[in-house]
């Protein structure tokens, strides 16, 4: 991988929980620019831990040791001194459940913008076309957000992260609750939105990984075990257990 | 192969190893038989494995539409991936050297009663080294067992040597006995499709160091498709 391609950084990043039930232990990767970097592995291995580290949702949550070092491009994203508001504007999250507000599709859109000051109409059509929404909802702009399907609220969820111009998209099961044809219109989005933007992805299952990924990054327990070039991870891992995982021997 | 969350993966996909030992045999089968018919002079024989030559396809692409089904169905991945892959492409080099046999089959029909060559006793031989070689080649990659793979593309001198004599041999008896030409070039066609039948064997062991290591590996031949005449 081409070093100077790296848009974030991870080194020795170690996380453990109050609670103990789920950790990172000294992880290091570097996530490169314009690709889709998949985070995959049984549950409870650290993917959404990771991905929460990110853009430092687990400043959230009761966390009792956290170590090493994450870099987005020169930023520091642990350091105390980090704004954290302008941190999450360059790292934009979609969850696995979309949480569309109660309030009208274009409303959804323009909301997170007006809190940011920012005033550009173009946004809502712009974000709404990159998530492959636009052409579904430009007749019905002002119907609450809640009479679209879950497909369409989900894509409309990564609209909003769109209209602020992230670096980085952090999707955490973004279709897990999708049928396959929506499914299938978010992937494709991704692999649009690729050219733009930094993509994190946990997927749903081992197969939308191996459909996704451009670089695959297979975690267990804390750990991460593998980390490749996805046409190789899924066809050639070196990893026994990675092997076994993307086999179906385990999960 | 495991029971538990991946068992119907698993039974389909030995069903289909099964199958490659099953086409392997009847390829197997057709060289031996093709070459004893030619020796024997029997008509009957060649005419049989002329026409199963049939089945041998008929066989390839039940093999190819099963795997193409599990792939489609079952989305395998890594080493299981690797396997089917290997399971398509094996069934096409057994089919083509079903051929090979269906030729011989062929020739020994044209030659119909004309007395043999001298040189003949060596086709035997290379026949029996090439089907030993495929017996032991299609067992080495339904085992996964890469050392046997590795170890079996050595014996195909043995068949390029025999080859190699054989090819001197009538090519001395054509210029002793000019009424020999005919028969002898169909003798050399003989032995040209056994040298690339085993030459066969070598991509399958090729195909089985792939399915294990993930690695594509090419052993050193004495020729190649160039070399086909």
């Amino acid at each position: 991988m081409n070093k100077n391609n790296q848009k974030i950084t991870i080194q020795n990043l170690i996380l453990h929980y109050s609670d103990g039930t789920e950790s990172l232990q000294d992880i290091s990767l570097d996530i490169p620019a314009h690709a889709i970097t998949v985070i995959f592995g049984p549950a409870g291995g650290g993917k959404s831990s990771l991905l929460r580290v990110l853009n430092r949702l687990n400043d959230l949550v009761d966390v009792v040791k956290l170590e090493g070092e994450v870099y987005l491009d020169d930023l520091d994203v642990l350091s105390p001194k980090t704004d954290v508001i302008a941190l999450r504007r360059r790292v934009g999250m979609v969850f696995a459940r979309p949480v569309v507000l109660p309030m009208s599709i274009q409303e959804n859109i323009t909301y997170g913008l007006e809190i940011a000051g920012i005033k550009d109409d173009q946004r809502l059509e712009d974000s709404l076309e990159k998530a492959a929404l636009w052409e579904e909802v430009k007749d019905r702009l002002d119907d609450p957000a809640v009479t679209l399907s879950g497909g369409q609220q989900q894509r409309l969820c990564l609209a909003r992260v769109l209209a602020l111009e992230p670096e980085v998209i952090l999707l955490d099961e973004p279709t897990s609750g999708l049928d396959p044809i929506s499914t299938g219109k978010v992937e494709e989005s991704l692999q649009a939105l690729k050219e733009d933007y930094t993509i994190v992805l946990v997927p749903h299952s081992v197969q939308q990984a191996a459909r996704t990924a451009d670089y695959a990054a297979f975690f267990l327990q804390g750990k991460l075990i593998e980390y490749a070039p996805g046409n190789l991870l899924f066809t050639n891992p070196q990893d026994q257990r990675t092997q076994d995982y993307v086999e179906g021997r385990f999960g | 192969m495991t029971n538990g969350p991946r068992a119907t993966l698993d039974r389909k996909m030995q069903e289909r190893l099964d199958s490659i030992l099953v086409l392997g045999s009847m390829v197997e089968q057709a060289i031996t038989g093709s070459v004893r018919a030619l020796k024997d002079r029997d008509l009957n024989a060649a005419q049989e494995i002329y026409d199963n030559d049939r089945a041998i396809n008929n066989k390839r692409y039940e093999i190819e539409e099963q795997t193409l089904s599990i792939v489609a169905t079952q989305q395998p991945m890594a080493r299981d991936l690797r396997i089917l892959s290997s399971v398509l492409d094996i069934a096409g080099e057994l089919e083509r050297m079903g051929d090979y046999a269906k030729g011989i089959a062929r020739i020994t029909i044209r030659l119909g009663k004309e007395a043999p060559l001298k040189a003949l006793h060596r086709i035997p031989k290379m026949a029996d080294l090439t089907a030993d070689m495929l017996h032991r080649a299609v067992g080495s990659f339904v085992e996964l067992d890469e050392e046997t793979a590795r170890a079996i593309p050595d014996e195909d001198d043995k068949v390029d040597e025999l080859y190699n004599a054989l090819y001197r041999e009538i090519l001395d008896i054509m210029f002793e006995d000019r009424s020999t030409v005919d028969r002898a070039t169909f003798h050399l066609w003989v032995s040209h499709n056994l040298e690339r039948a085993a030459d066969r064997v070598t991509n399958i062991c090729e195909r089985t160091v792939f399915t294990v290591t993930g690695n594509h590996i090419e052993f050193d031949r004495s020729d190649d498709e160039s070399g086909e005449f």
